[in-house]
């Protein structure tokens, strides 16, 4: 019952400081929305082409944004102490990463989710298309938030950070990139979504399974 | 009951201390003591399972704390150099939150109860931000209000940054929280009189 509490609480506390500092969590998106928006007027009109290079464009902008994000997923906790509490604190730590990765999500990975649509426009998708394109970020981002967490956690507290993290989990990225813009891919050419959709949701649930956990031995290396 | 045995402290490439060993029954101080860099606080953040002694180990009632692991944090109150609060939110947020963390029970009524008594009427909810290095440093403090429950204290440098006050009100809770049976672990570099009736005093490095 305490763990269940706690985890609320801690997606609770990490909502209102995201609240508190919308600066911070508009950047995500903000980023997201440019680079998707300068393709159209860097490669020009031709439609054709557009819905061609649509679901790889903003697939790679969402990994990219992803990415930019995962640097604020522990940093702050880590600054003013309030990771050792959680690491001393009587619930699993593993549970306690996953709250942290659950609201970071709601921050950073779902506006993604609910502006991709609008964008899409941009780049004349089907709206087939568009639906399979939210789809797959729905499913997509949280495992990017998930194996994040755990570059996040192993590189906390070192110097270019930054750098180290995104060579640690641009690998993993790949077959999440790969499989989303497979999906919109299929969803656009007619061939169906479904076979891609099944393996991103795969790779969800493993991701789901391990990452927390494995975030969580990585906080305790970095706080040692 | 708390045991420590034949600790060794590495950091860098640097050993700190070695063969340091204590053994704490309950309702008892232990203060450490010694110069700046001798291993106070990673003594400390061993005690807590934070930091992993090079050799040696560490028993909470007969078993190693690694094994006890939530069992063990459960009675523990770790207070460290940081204040663990945050920034953004008030007093009364930051007391709600890491109660709810420690598994206990704290409402918004009792929670500003605790900071009142920790000299801090009319900031509750003020986001700690703007509030001065000190009254931080009780914000952070004013959590120990709810741990009686926990039978083990950690504190590093617990009076740094307090008015004389403050420093007393510390100390005295302190000195209740060990002679109602809880053990404590403290360092300072003050001359703090801390009026427990068993004390024992552990020095680290060549001073």
């Amino acid at each position: 019952m305490g763990s269940v509490d706690a985890f609320k609480a801690l997606v609770r506390r990490d909502l209102l400081l995201a609240m508190r500092r919308r600066a911070d969590v508009l950047t995500t998106l903000i980023f997201f929305v440019i680079v998707v928006s300068l393709f159209p007027l860097g490669v020009g009109p031709e439609l054709e082409t557009l819905r061609e290079i649509a679901p790889g464009v903003v697939w790679v902008a969402a990994l990219l944004a992803s990415m930019l994000a995962l640097g604020r997923l522990f940093s702050s906790d880590y600054a003013d102490g309030t990771l050792e509490q959680m690491v001393l604190a009587p619930q699993p730590l593993g549970l306690l990463v996953g709250a942290k990765i659950v609201a970071h999500w709601l921050v950073s990975g779902l506006p993604l989710v609910l502006i991709a649509p609008v964008l899409g426009i941009q780049y004349d998708m089907s709206w087939e298309a568009l639906g399979i394109l939210m789809l797959s970020l729905a499913i997509g981002t949280p495992v990017l938030g998930l194996i994040g967490a755990v570059g996040a956690a192993l590189t906390l507290g070192l110097r270019g950070g930054g750098v180290l993290v995104s060579l640690l989990v641009l690998p993993l990225y790949i077959p999440v990139l790969i499989f989303g813009a497979g999906a919109v891919d299929a969803a656009a050419t007619g061939t169906g979504a479904g076979a891609h959709l099944s393996l991103l949701g795969a790779f969800l649930a493993v991701s789901l399974f391990f990452a927390p956990w494995a975030a969580a031995l990585g906080l305790r290396i970095s706080l040692e | 009951m708390l045991e420590a045995v034949n600790l060794e402290c590495v950091r860098g490439e640097r050993r700190l201390f070695r063969d340091v060993g204590f053994a704490l029954a309950e309702g008892t101080l232990l203060e450490v003591v010694g110069p700046n860099g001798s291993g106070k606080t990673s003594l400390l953040r061993m005690v807590c399972g934070l930091l992993m002694p090079a050799a040696g180990e560490i028993l909470w009632r007969g078993q190693g704390i690694r094994r006890l692991a939530e069992e063990y944090r459960g009675q523990l109150t770790y207070l460290g150099h940081h204040n663990a609060i945050k920034d953004d939110l008030s007093g009364v947020e930051n007391l709600l939150f890491s109660e709810t963390m420690a598994g206990g029970e704290a409402t918004q009524k009792s929670a500003r109860e605790a900071l009142s008594r920790f000299g801090l009427a009319g900031f509750e909810d003020l986001p700690t931000r703007v509030l001065s290095q000190g009254q931080k440093r009780r914000v952070g403090l004013a959590r120990l209000a709810f741990r009686a429950r926990c039978r083990l204290w950690v504190l590093d440098e617990p009076f740094v940054a307090l008015d004389v006050k403050a420093v007393r009100m510390i100390a005295d809770l302190v000195a209740n929280q060990v002679d109602s049976g809880g053990i404590v672990l403290l360092t300072t570099h003050q001359e703090v009189d801390v009026p427990v009736r068993n004390r024992q005093t552990l020095r680290l490095g060549h001073a």
